[in-house]
């Protein structure tokens, strides 16, 4: 069985090395086959191993490939947990990976990079395929630090552009930064379990929360509690939530594919899987929880509120992106870790949807990506507007749709949940129903409805984009529409997950709504008259009225609430106190310790403050040119090799 | 005759007969082509002969291996004493693997004095192998003075414009180290007997006595790593060596510094060892915060990759002097070991990737001639080959998993956690910060728009610049993959250490 597991990680990578290091050889229609076929294996094996997993109530497959490395008594290794939780996200990870790369060959048709392109995305797939199959910490860590590589690479794939690649290096430090947080939170889970294998530290999770730890003397803490709240550091910045959000809307300038694939669909979502998987020890910290909450509902409403002034359609879908990730975010607090999962798997569809139907319309438009220089596409691309209308109806909840399911219960889970800050949460995530429907149908209805704004020559232009752009979009609004209807009664509370997630009794949420839950219909019919659902079709029924109906309501709005709009246009002033203040304080500092510490005090004072010395020593030693010490060096070497030769002779 | 001996010798002679007969100035340029193939060879077959070691090599016992044993001086029983462990074995290797490439590196920039320039290179192989490979403290000690020497020289005569000042710099530092540490040695010697460093070892000493000696080693070994505040010496040397004079430095002679420490410092005074043991932690994590800062706002390509090898050092000493930290907050012994591992593997990465980022600014060097950060930009479009192993080096120089740098700082914040939170958090400032270095160092050299006519008139790698990279960078990739071999033997050195430092001498 481990076969499969392999085959399933090493296509993309094998497929991602021949197309990077073979590239001209097998040229593009090589790179793209390769690829293609590499990742349509490994999504069929996926589902394979996910029906297997269905189909069997056995424990998880959890064995070790190869020993890493063994030291001190601690084994660490490179191994695979394959539970009802992996699987998912491996199928989920593999589809949406092959949608983009099909997207690809349409959309990167005239791009010179086109094979390191193919070979990046499938070396991304490998990458996020170890991180959610692994079943240790130090993989999780390769896998967590090997997508933030790829991001970095895709971000800046278009190298010449001075915003690509400073966005790129930006999206990296910033996860740094989380990964700061995780990496210390993976050494006190070794320190206090003396492994970093997860079926034997979530053994031990109990005895971590009975366990304190002094970071400050005389303020004992939980170790769970420290642990968790480090290790939530990590998902804070790979899952862009604030304040370790402001690489995501910047990584925008990556080619469209890629913010569809890794900073939308799977990467992104990265910290939430984690959390989802570290859930027994997150369930020892109510402390850890209550934080999670409380950062996932800010993320979820204040993202939000900047996809209403963004004028750039990636940026408004990226913004959107961050507040999903908050919903998400903000389930796992509310230890409704499936339903975070759920909405996970919802998002990645509708979202990698949106995405892609963002990246049609720029094709179309000839790289324009201000919304305010669009309009009326409808009439020109009609796949590209009903697969958008069903991405931007599953992203508000419509009801029916793939994300009213996914949303509906998570906000329902939230609002039952007890936890400190719930009600905080609760507050922002309908807030955020509104905010959302708001900037989506805004969007939409500049794109594809009202005046064609663009000019003369684009529209002429204008047409619907080929069969490999359109049918990924198609086959991605299948699901955003459907698979909600499918899946919510058994992953959600059919007790699909099993043992992969634990959730005590006290916080068990999703428990207690599943037993009000009676089938999907009964689910909608319920939600229908909910108030989420209400405050989503003001959403678009205000989008409607200040975009289409009256166009000169958002400029006069704008007018009267002149500094919220400008605190939002300039996110928060948070990208400007990160570069002027954080960016200028380190260099300001290194130049301090360099030109007063190594160069005053050390260099100056100590080292030649024994200037004559230097300066005797100096006029000896330029007598190394003119030969005297270069042979004296030889002959001394020479002397020493004739003693030791004697010596060895003697004896 | 062992395998050792050979290992020390054949360069050295190798090199005294380039040296030998490319005395004269008239010979022909087909003369000095000649010496490359002589150098290579010679180079490559010391590599080729040095396998066996890591063949050869028993991890089950801590003992030494490989020993060859006869006296020297016996009036002061003195002996030509060789052997290897699980420490000093790997770093031979290192210094055989790497010796060749640089060979290969200079193999078209050394335009005057090429004999003397590959015959140093032979010299110092085989010196820096002795000093691995030396147990007599005396015989120890020639090594190590002498390796000065033909590095001095490739400062000195194939240097940059400040060669001079850097020179001297270096030469002060090292040599006053030197000097502390044979007064230690010498008065070992009185104490025991003999100059055997195993018997050292065993060697019962007072508080007092234990205190001053490791102090002297301490002023040996904290030049050579170098540790802060006494490394000013190596950015003005690195920018002024040769780009082989580099790569050697950076790879080879840092570690000496770490070696010493586990050869000489840990084993002999541990009680003294434990009672400074904060100072040198803390010394350690000044060169991992401090340095790395001072990293971020360098002009200049090679005193950046300078700066960035003291940050990296310092998680050597970090993870070699946490063991009494760890005793004192557990009462255990887990994750001594894996502190003294993690500092090994970060040397013999370290070497790996600073050599690589050494030989990849030497590349750029060659077309040229600047190592000003400012005068480049936009690499990537006229370079691309070269751009991919630059990112490679850059991201293992960044500790990404993966790559071999990964390995050591992970082994060493995980084992320091063990010690203190607040070791670990200083030691993991490096992922941001490193981070930041490499990569804005990164985005100004090799990527954006061309930046000027001369990198737009960079050529490509050619094929034995790409053969020496890529030899690099299988390295780093395989240690970062599968690091297991190299810590299994270490594994019984390690662990003898870690057994033998937490037991007083007192």
């Amino acid at each position: 069985m481990s076969n499969i597991y392999l085959a399933i990680i090493l296509a993309p990578l094998f497929a991602s090395m021949l197309a990077g290091l073979a590239g001209r050889l097998i040229g593009r229609a090589g790179a793209h086959t390769v690829t293609i076929g590499a990742v349509g294996a490994s999504f069929v094996m996926s589902l394979l191993v996910l029906r297997d997993v269905l189909g069997s109530e056995g424990p998880a497959y959890n064995e070790t490939v190869y020993t890493w490395l063994v030291t001190d008594g601690v084994r660490m290794e490179v191994g695979f947990l394959i539970d009802r939780l992996s699987a998912l996200m491996m199928v989920v990870v593999t589809f949406v990976s092959l949608m983009v790369h099909v997207y690809t060959i349409g959309y990167m048709h005239d791009d010179p990079g086109y094979q390191r392109f193919f070979s990046y995305i499938s070396l991304f797939t490998f990458a996020m395929l170890m991180l959610v199959m692994s079943n240790n910490f130090m993989q999780l860590f390769f896998g967590w630090e090997a997508v933030g590589l790829v991001s970095y690479l895709l971000i800046g794939f278009w190298y010449t552009r001075p915003t690509a690649i400073f966005a790129n290096m930006k999206a990296f430090l910033v996860n740094r930064v989380g990964d700061f947080g995780f990496l210390l939170g993976i050494a006190t889970v070794l320190a206090y379990t003396g492994s970093l294998d997860y079926a034997t530290v979530f053994g031990q999770a109990p005895a971590l929360g009975e366990q304190t730890i002094e970071i400050m003397t005389g303020s004992p803490w939980s170790v769970a509690t420290v642990a968790c709240l480090l290790l939530f550091v990590g998902a804070m910045g790979k899952s862009a939530q604030v304040p370790l959000h402001v690489w995501l809307p910047d990584s925008m300038e990556g080619p469209t594919p890629i913010s569809a694939l890794i900073h939308a669909a799977t990467m992104v979502t990265a910290g939430v899987f984690m959390v989802a998987r570290m859930s027994p020890l997150f369930e020892q910290s109510e402390v850890a929880l209550t934080t999670v909450l409380v950062i996932g509902a800010t993320t979820a409403l204040f993202t939000g509120f900047m996809g209403v002034v963004a004028n750039d359609i990636k940026r408004v879908v990226a913004y959107s992106t961050l507040s999903q990730l908050g919903y998400m975010t903000t389930a796992l607090g509310a230890s409704a870790y499936a339903a975070g999962i759920f909405h996970l798997m919802t998002h990645a569809f509708f979202k990698a949807l949106l995405f892609l139907a963002a990246g049609s319309v720029i094709v179309a438009l000839h790289h324009e990506q201000d919304i305010r220089r669009m309009g009326g596409l409808r009439r020109y691309m009609p796949v590209t507007y009903w697969t958008s209308l069903v991405g931007s109806l599953a992203l508000i909840g419509f009801p029916g749709f793939a994300g009213f399911f996914s949303k509906d219960a998570l906000i329902e889970a939230v609002e039952l949940s007890t936890i400190p800050g719930s009600g905080y949460a609760a507050a922002c995530l309908l807030i955020g129903v509104f905010v959302t429907a708001l900037y989506s149908f805004r969007m939409f209805f500049l794109v594809f409805h009202g005046p064609e704004r663009m000019d003369e020559e684009t529209r002429h232009h204008v047409h619907e984009s080929p069969w490999v752009i359109t049918l990924p979009l198609v086959l991605l609004a299948i699901p955003s529409f459907v698979i909600g209807w499918f899946t919510i009664g058994p992953v959600l509370f059919g007790g699909y997950f099993g043992p992969a997630i634990a959730v005590t009794p006290a916080h068990d949420v999703l428990g207690e709504l599943g037993r009000e839950f009676h089938g999907p219909g009964a689910f909608l019919l319920h939600g229908v008259a909910g108030l989420p659902v209400l405050l989503s079709l003001a959403g678009v029924a205000s989008a409607w009225y200040a975009y289409l109906h009256r166009p000169s309501l958002p400029d006069r709005i704008r007018r009267v609430l002149d500094l919220p709009y400008r605190v939002l246009v300039n996110k928060y002033y948070l990208d400007d106190f990160n570069e002027k203040v954080l960016a200028r304080a380190a260099r300001g500092l290194g130049t301090a310790l360099w030109k007063g510490g190594d160069v005053g005090v050390i260099d100056g004072a100590i080292v030649n403050g024994s200037a004559r010395l230097v300066g005797w020593c100096a006029t000896v030693v330029r007598r190394v040119q003119s030969g005297y010490l270069y042979h004296y060096a030889f002959a001394m070497v020479i002397g020493l090799s004739v003693l030791l030769t004697w010596a060895l002779s003697r004896s | 005759m062992g395998i050792l001996t050979v290992l020390i010798w054949l360069p050295i002679f190798g090199g005294l007969a380039v040296l030998a007969a490319g005395r004269r100035d008239d010979l022909p340029p087909e003369a000095f082509r000649a010496f490359r193939w002589v150098a290579l060879a010679v180079s490559m077959a010391t590599f080729v002969l040095s396998l066996p070691l890591w063949t050869g090599f028993d991890r089950t016992t801590a003992e030494m291996q490989f020993v060859e044993r006869v006296p020297w001086i016996p009036a002061f029983s003195v002996e030509y004493f060789l052997g290897v462990d699980g420490f000093s074995m790997p770093l031979i290797l290192l210094t055989t693997f790497l010796t060749p490439l640089v060979v290969i590196a200079g193999w078209k920039s050394i335009r005057v004095r090429q004999a003397q320039y590959l015959a140093s290179f032979l010299v110092l192989e085989g010196l820096m192998i002795g000093v691995f490979a030396a147990l007599d403290a005396l015989l120890f000690y020639v090594f190590w003075e002498a390796m000065l020497i033909p590095m001095f020289i490739i400062i000195g005569v194939w240097g940059g414009e400040r060669r001079v000042y850097a020179t001297v710099k270096f030469f002060l530092y090292t040599f006053l180290g030197s000097v502390f540490m044979l007064i230690a040695l010498i008065y070992l010697y009185l104490q025991a007997g003999s100059y055997n460093i195993l018997a050292f070892h065993a060697l019962p000493l007072s508080l007092t006595e234990q205190l001053w000696i490791f102090g002297a080693f301490l002023a040996a070994f904290a030049v050579k790593v170098p540790m802060w505040p006494v490394h000013t010496w190596l950015p003005d040397a690195h920018v002024e060596a040769p780009t082989g004079g580099s790569v050697i430095l950076a790879a080879v002679l840092l570690k000496m510094g770490g070696y010493g420490f586990v050869r000489f410092s840990l084993p002999i005074t541990p009680d003294a060892a434990g009672s400074l043991s904060l100072l040198v932690i803390g010394l350690s994590l000044v060169a991992v915060v401090y340095i790395s800062f001072v990293a971020l706002v360098q002009q200049d390509m090679k005193k950046l990759i300078a700066y960035s090898s003291i940050a990296h050092m310092g998680f050597v000493t970090l993870g070699f002097f946490l063991a009494w930290g760890i005793v004192g907050r557990t009462g255990d012994l887990p994750g001594i070991a894996m502190g003294i591992t993690g500092g090994m593997v970060q040397m013999i990465s370290h070497g790996f990737v600073s050599g690589a980022l050494f030989l990849c600014v030497g590349v750029m060097y060659d077309r040229l001639h600047s190592r000003q950060i400012a005068d480049y930009g936009g690499v990537v479009n006229s370079m691309p080959r070269f751009a991919t192993f630059m990112v490679l080096f850059a991201m293992a120089n960044a500790g990404l998993p993966g790559t071999s740098g990964f390995v050591g700082e992970f082994l060493v914040i995980l084992a320091s956690f063990q010690a203190d939170f607040w070791y670990a958090f200083l030691a993991a400032t490096t992922l941001v910060v490193g981070a930041a270095y490499t990569l804005w160092l990164v985005k100004r050299v090799i990527f954006g728009p061309v930046a000027n006519d001369g990198v737009a008139g960079m050529q490509d790698l050619d094929g034995r610049e790409f053969l020496v990279l890529s030899l690099v960078a299988a390295a780093v990739l395989l240690l970062g993959l599968w690091p297991g071999p190299l810590v299994d033997v270490m594994g019984a050195t390690v662990d003898n250490l870690t057994n033998h430092i937490v037991q007083s001498k007192l």
